[in-house]
């Protein structure tokens, strides 16, 4: 606690209350006095104390019953209640009134330190309790997503709807767009929200491990597997399976899917045994699925085993009313994170903010903050602090020359991908290789 | 009054810069008195003397005895009360010493606390420290005269340091730390640590335009 720490002491003895109000200021505590129950009373409903001394036996109103009185005007108060004898019916008494604890007059200066380093602590723990719980409050009921446009709303409505039933839902929408957010707010606000919600991008895993990381394998499966290992479908038994870029997959993983959603059984690679599951499986992608089936690349049934309930996550250039809020909520973030005031962005940085097309969407808003509280000089976000500028941001800025439209039309490319390399490769149509050469001749860094 | 007997001073800031004329002059102001109670050796008197001069440039003076403490004495607690000793420590104080420090063997107290190892005036001259519970004999471990000392220098320090207006410090490597028992005494230093040194330089330039020098 970096706040001085009050104290309040209620001693109808003067000596002790003198005594113990210099023994406090030595700690550098703030004191106050009071000579009875009734003064301490009144001294409480003027101020808050962090904590209260009281002494048992006074004349007038004694300690219990001015404790009693005390917890209702002020219940944050942490009360030690002191007497001239050590007994247990003094101690059960001043518990059961709801004391923090009880100390024995004159006190081992020492044992008082404890009690007051052993108060800190636990009001340090209140606070930090009351903290984390007024963060999690503050989270809407959907986790991280923020978003207060019509098309956010819908969604929001949407996954409400779909969180109470069972149903597969196919959760579509560019890269950034916050996919996986949504799919874990339909489990959070699922039947099966205190069960496993396992994720598993199916697009990072060749084929041959994406088979054995979601199904398992028994041991003795292949070279290396020594022992057998239940897959992300067991995993989740009972909880919601979320594959992520489902679009991804090959088309003999896809027919094995299939099966796995028609009959909720499987074998473990290597295993004969069908092995069934209670899942719920939601899934998400960023490709245009209707057209891979068109070229035969996804299986038709499969997208519609999967595409049961259809929730579009609309890309940020469509909800700029989100992006203050989203701006906001990110600086709050992050400061929080690097334990710095809360940063303000500029009225001229917002307006950037809002011009931008945000190919990487949410997640780029996300970095662009990130990075500019980082390299900021100022205490707020100025337009300055982001890594564009109006000029970019207008056609009549577009560069004339193809080399730079070129090296310009690759970084937003790799931004939408999350400088993921081989899905940008495919996304421009060229192979790893010519993608690393132009990084290469561009001086492209991350 | 306080009579200094056979004066013991020793300017150590004169010694060291003879040439240094204003840092001479203030000098001059901060000589403290240390005066035994009861049955305190003298030399145990002459010894912390020496060292906390030595230590911060203090000139020094050895007060004369102070007998009768009997009216401090509390017989139910078979203890004296140190508030009331400091009382009559701040009568006997010299108008102009710049910090007065008396030394008992007797075991003192505060009304709500079972015993204390010294008690000083905040912001005030007077300070008074007890040997009783520094003895290592008081714990049951053997007699050990230099560990008696250095435990006495730093509750003396200590105490200072509230004259000098500051609370206790959260350093355990400060002499301002906190000594509800005789472990925290022997884990601390003799000296203050950066921050409460630089505290205690500002409050003597501001109410005394004094600087003062730590040698640790």
């Amino acid at each position: 606690m970096t706040q001085k720490l009050n104290i309040l002491v209620v001693d109808d003895e003067v000596a002790m209350r003198e005594s113990l109000r210099d023994w406090l200021l030595e700690d550098g505590y703030e004191v106050g006095l009071a000579e009875d129950g009734i003064h301490a009373i009144s001294i409480a409903k003027e101020k808050q104390w962090d904590i209260i001394l009281l002494d048992l036996k006074m004349p007038g109103m004694d300690g219990v019953e001015t404790l009693k009185k005390l917890n209702k005007i002020t219940p944050d108060s942490a009360v030690i209640l002191m007497t001239a004898y050590a007994t247990i019916e003094n101690a059960v008494l001043a518990m059961k009134e709801g004391a923090f604890d009880y100390l024995v007059k004159p006190f081992d200066p020492n044992e008082i330190n404890i009690l007051i380093t052993r108060i800190i602590e636990h009001k340090e723990l209140v606070l930090e309790n009351i903290l984390l719980r007024k963060q999690l409050e503050e989270k809407s009921q959907y986790g991280e997503i923020i978003g207060i446009s019509d098309a956010m709303q819908n969604v929001f409505d949407l996954v409400s709807r779909v969180a109470k039933t069972d149903s597969t839902v196919l959760i579509t929408g560019e890269s950034g767009t916050g996919k996986e957010l949504i799919a874990q707010a339909i489990h959070g606000n699922s039947s099966r929200c205190f069960k496993p919600f396992i994720a598993v991008n199916c697009g990072a895993l060749p084929e041959s491990l994406l088979e054995s990381e979601l199904f398992g394998y028994e041991k003795g499966a292949f070279t290396g597997a020594l022992h057998t290992k239940k897959g992300r479908f067991e995993m989740a038994h009972k909880g919601t399976l979320f594959l992520d870029e489902i679009g991804d997959i090959s088309l003999k993983t896809q027919v094995d899917f299939l099966r796995v959603l028609q009959e909720k059984e499987f074998r473990r690679v290597g295993g004969d045994k069908l092995l069934k599951v209670d899942v719920r499986i939601l899934a998400a992608t960023n490709r245009d699925l209707e057209k891979a089936i068109k070229e035969s690349k996804f299986r038709e049934d499969l997208f519609y085993r999967l595409n049961v309930i259809a929730i579009h996550m609309p890309p940020l250039r469509e909800r700029i009313e989100d992006i203050p809020l989203l701006a906001k909520a990110f600086v709050k973030k992050y400061c929080f994170e690097m334990n710095r005031k809360i940063a303000k962005v500029s009225p001229s940085a917002e307006k950037l903010l809002i011009d931008y097309k945000w190919p990487g969407n949410v997640r780029e808003l996300e970095n662009v903050i990130e990075r500019a509280l980082v390299i900021g000089k100022g205490t707020n976000i100025a337009a300055d602090d982001l890594p564009f500028s109006s000029k970019d941001l207008f056609p009549g800025n577009i560069p004339k020359s193809l080399k730079m439209m070129e090296k310009m039309h690759i970084e937003t490319i790799l931004v939408e991908n999350n400088w993921n390399i081989s899905k940008t490769a495919r996304m421009l149509d060229i192979d790893r290789q010519t993608l690393y050469n132009k990084l290469e001749k561009y001086k492209i860094r991350k | 009054m306080i009579s200094t007997g056979r004066p013991y001073t020793i300017n150590w800031r004169n010694i060291k810069s003879e040439n240094n004329k204003f840092t001479l002059i203030k000098t001059l102001t901060k000589n403290i008195i240390i005066s035994p109670i009861g049955s305190v050796e003298k030399e145990i008197i002459y010894q912390l003397a020496n060292q906390i001069a030595m230590r911060y440039d203090f000139t020094y003076q050895i007060g004369k005895r102070i007998d009768n403490i009997e009216f401090s004495y509390h017989k139910a607690r078979k203890q004296y009360d140190s508030k009331e000793i400091l009382k009559y420590l701040i009568k006997l104080c010299p108008s102009d010493t710049f910090r007065f420090i008396a030394i008992t063997d007797k075991d003192i107290f505060v009304p709500i606390l079972q015993y204390i190892f010294g008690l000083a005036q905040i912001k005030g001259s007077c300070l008074i420290v007890s040997l009783h519970r520094l003895w290592p004999q008081f714990y049951n471990q053997p007699p050990d005269f230099d560990l008696l000392l250095l435990r006495a220098e730093k509750t003396i320090i200590h105490e200072l340091g509230h004259t000098f207006s500051l609370t206790h410090c959260r350093n355990k490597n400060c002499v301002m730390y906190s000594s509800t028992k005789i472990e925290d005494t022997d884990a601390k230093p003799p000296f203050y640590c950066p921050t409460c040194f630089e505290l205690i330089k500002w409050y003597l330039i501001k109410h005394f335009d004094l600087t003062l020098n730590q040698n640790a």
